[in-house]
């Protein structure tokens, strides 16, 4: 177990966490691109979706850099946006189906994350369980 | 836009990603055969990025003028593969492969949303 010590700092994105990165840095530069092009052109079209765009693409680069940079701070706030982000994807997948009018124009978070191959709901789990199971490696890693 | 070359850039990114994703599963890294697949699939993305900036240069738009989003989601296509490519030369391990596959099933899913784009959706 003294290998999951050295690595404590670097663990959170290798191996699993290796594809997380990448997945949450791909839906960063979408999310922020996209919101961006938005709020810039057409705010007044659909503001709800827009700032909601918004709130997921900072969220989204939240965890991109807490995974990078490691570490258990890192790590206890990568799991708190992770769970904020499962709630707002579940919140707004609902929201949207239950109240289309509110929505004229779809968010990353429309109807579950569709229009994205449904990732923006299944990333958030997969990131709360690697970021769980990091918490068993470093804590069987103390003496 | 050339319809055929879109088709042919997604499913040849599916099929890398179905390749990748074998090689994840049965738990091996990315070898020297997938980064030359990849390369095939990125020179598809090269000369998509060419015949979709010379029909621009025609003077040929987007149904809806979302011309900066098309090119923007040209130039995301392309970058798809050297992104999860690089990552993958650090993590010699399943999930390398299986980045590239995920990196792989973006890309086709970009090509839809390209095709969208220039038929006239807004890409939002």
């Amino acid at each position: 177990m003294a290998e999951d010590r050295a690595d404590a700092r670097a663990g959170l994105r290798q191996g699993p966490g290796r594809l997380l990165v990448t997945l949450y840095g791909i839906f960063t530069v979408g999310a922020t691109s996209r919101s961006v092009y938005q709020l810039t052109t057409r705010f007044d079209e659909a503001p709800l979706a827009y700032v909601l765009s918004a709130v997921a693409a900072l969220v989204y680069a939240f965890i991109t850099v807490s995974l990078i940079r490691g570490g258990e701070n890192a790590r206890r706030g990568a799991l708190v946006a992770c769970a904020a982000e499962l709630a707002g994807v579940l919140t707004v997948g609902t929201w949207s189906l239950a109240d289309p009018d509110a929505f004229p124009d779809a968010t990353v978070w429309s109807d579950y994350g569709q229009g994205y191959l449904y990732l923006p709901v299944v990333l958030p789990v997969a990131g709360l369980l690697w970021l769980r199971r990091r918490r068993a490696a470093s804590q069987a890693a103390l003496p | 836009m050339f319809t055929p070359l879109t088709v042919a850039v997604a499913v040849t990114a599916l099929l890398l990603a179905a390749w990748c994703g074998y090689a994840a599963l049965r738990n091996q890294p990315v070898k020297d055969w997938h980064y030359l697949g990849m390369a095939a699939v990125m020179l598809l993305t090269v000369a998509q990025l060419v015949v979709g900036l010379v029909q621009l240069g025609g003077g040929e738009r987007p149904a809806a003028g979302g011309t900066g989003t098309f090119v923007s989601y040209l130039l995301s296509v392309l970058l798809c593969l050297p992104v999860v490519g690089i990552v993958s030369l650090s993590e010699r391990s399943r999930w390398g492969s299986a980045t590239v596959a995920a990196g792989a099933v973006v890309l086709a899913a970009l090509e839809l949303r390209l095709a969208d784009v220039w038929a006239g959706g807004t890409g939002g």
